[in-house]
């Protein structure tokens, strides 16, 4: 029987995962170490300002016993979407921890970076050919947004990094790519079932988070065979159970069993999850659909303002009672203030927690909370402006003089002294698009490096 | 008169997160066949529902899927603001699936 065993540290590099499950994934021999560093989960913030979300200590601590047990078993050690969004900024970063862990530790790879930028020229020449189009309800993409867009970074498959190991990459650090085309590429690569092995890889990409208890920071392990794989959780207080693998099968994707990746379908309809032994599961009947046309996913993120924030609380009855109609006559108040200053230079939010802070329009409860949680929020051009807004929102909000007011010595607890919180650039996805292509690797350039 | 139970007793797994930075997903996934198909035949799981239950348009919600094999549906709709983007409330998507818990599902007594 044919069988690839794959070990995922954990969710996201830099996550952590403990030392424990780890040595018992190495125990069992794995013939690939993996491991995704991103998402767009986050928010846009990664991409455009081409930063993490993990921070550096953390990511070498991660990499470190992955690189050394990789290079003492001699198998391949692949991360994608390194650095948290994968664009340049995020690999050359990831980059430097890696060339700092294999001089330290007398290591050495022969490695492949693949980079998963995008000019905005080739999205303008896609656009003018009609070669792009929105995912799902991502606006139509202007010429505009385009121009304001920081980062752009495609969601590479597994065909750059089945390149790589073509080529004898040992170690791969790859910039943007589909999460499970980092685990999913060793394997077809050696020649196991696409379907499976993506599966697998979608299951595999966030560490334990398919086990009970969930998490994303431990160890997992796949065991890809012909016909089928199985998953067990590398930590004996965890255990996979068939609701809980086929519930990670969902995961943040729109649909349950039609799963798009880049340049196919994974069809899921026919799957099934069997308890194999306890903690342990079994799937098969995965399958992998080549698409019509191959499609790349571009991401891009674009500064867009600025922001100053304020946190608070309200504990006056009379106060809640009124809040709608004290939020209207602040921001009135304010913007007759700056008359001199055009409104679409600036916006004021206010987010109540206690009364619609999570939920907004979407939620359905009506009931109102004995205390508010209040983010004063100013989003505008400049960040001077920001703070200036700010500052006169929070000092109109805590004298104001509302209807029936008894406290008159002011109307906010402010949680912190500066209370406001000048909070830098602030983001937005322009770009979450498909780019029809004609060549899988044709977006992604592949640098080999002795280290 | 006919009992009711709620899909927060029924359900194992009641969650919600981000489907991409534009859609948010609701996941519900039961532990027994007997739940996931009292909840299924029910009737009660409906785009309807759904829109009533966070006001939005029906043709806002995109997807409202069972998927036997894993004892699980799942409904996918419009973000009303984009993940992260000025106005955004829940960057990950991760908490608005708590008015999926009072659902209430008929039971034969």
């Amino acid at each position: 029987m044919k069988e690839l065993k794959i070990l995922s540290p954990c969710g996201i590099l830099g996550y952590g995962y403990p030392r424990n499950s780890f040595e018992n994934g190495l125990k069992r021999k794995p013939d690939l170490i993996a491991v995704d560093a991103g998402s767009t989960d986050a928010g846009p913030h990664k991409l455009g300002a081409g930063v993490g979300i993990v921070s550096r200590q953390a990511t070498k601590k991660d990499l470190e016993p992955m690189l050394i047990a990789g290079y003492e078993m001699q198998i391949p050690v692949i991360i994608g979407s390194a650095g948290g969004a994968g664009a340049k900024p995020h690999v050359e970063w990831t980059m430097d921890i890696i060339k700092e862990i294999v001089s330290d530790k007398g290591l050495n790879f022969k490695t492949a970076v693949i980079y998963a930028d995008v000019d905005k020229s080739h999205v303008r020449e896609k656009i003018a050919k009609n070669e792009i189009k929105p995912l799902g309800p991502a606006p139509e993409l202007t010429k505009e947004a385009l121009d304001q867009t920081n980062n752009i970074v495609g969601q590479m498959g597994h065909e750059p990094i089945v390149m790589a190991l073509e080529n004898g990459a040992q170690l791969i650090v790859a910039g943007r790519a589909y999460d499970p085309s980092v685990f999913a590429a060793y394997p077809i690569y050696k020649g196991f079932d696409s379907g499976l092995a993506y599966h697998l890889g979608k299951i595999l990409e966030c560490g334990a988070l398919c086990a009970e208890p969930g998490t994303t920071k431990d160890c997992i392990m796949g065991y890809l065979r012909d016909d089928h794989f199985l998953v067990e959780p590398l930590n004996e207080k965890r255990k996979c159970y068939t609701t809980s693998v086929a519930a990670h099968t969902l995961y943040e994707k729109d649909h349950p069993y039609h799963l798009l990746g880049p340049g196919f379908e994974l069809d899921l309809s026919g799957c099934t999850f069997e308890q194999f032994k306890e903690g342990i599961v079994k799937v098969s009947g995965s399958k992998y659909l080549k698409s019509e046309r191959y499609t790349i996913k571009l991401e891009g993120a674009a500064q867009i303002a600025y922001r100053t924030l304020v946190i608070a609380g309200i504990r006056d009855p009379i106060m809640i009672s009124n809040i709608e109609e004290i939020k209207g006559e602040v921001i009135e108040q304010v913007s007759d203030y700056f008359y001199e200053i055009p409104n679409d230079q600036y916006k004021i939010l206010f987010h109540l927690y206690g009364k619609n802070g999570v939920m907004g329009p979407l939620e359905p409860e009506t009931e109102v909370s004995h205390e508010l949680g209040i983010v004063i929020e100013v989003v505008a051009v400049t960040q001077e402006l920001a703070n200036t807004i700010c500052a006169a929102v929070r000092s109109t909000l805590m004298h104001f003089p509302y209807k029936g007011r008894k406290a008159t010595a002011g109307n906010l607890a402010f949680l912190y002294s500066p209370s406001d919180i000048p909070f830098g650039p602030v983001y937005k996805f322009t770009i979450y698009h498909l780019d029809f292509v004609a060549d899988p690797c044709e977006l992604f350039s592949t640098k080999f490096v002795d280290l | 008169m006919s009992k009711t139970v709620s899909l927060y007793d029924l359900a194992k797994v009641l969650r919600s997160k981000n489907a991409g930075p534009f859609e948010l997903t609701l996941d519900v996934i039961f532990e027994s066949k007997e739940s996931y198909f009292l909840v299924k035949n029910s009737g009660v799981i409906t785009k309807e529902l759904i829109c009533k239950l966070y006001n939005v348009k029906e043709e806002d919600v995109f997807h409202l899927v069972f998927f036997d094999q894993a004892l699980a549906f799942k409904v996918t709709m419009k973000r009303h603001v984009d993940s992260g983007s000025v106005g955004d409330t829940d960057v990950y998507g991760a908490q608005q699936h708590a008015p999926l818990m009072k659902i209430s599902i008929p039971v034969k007594e």
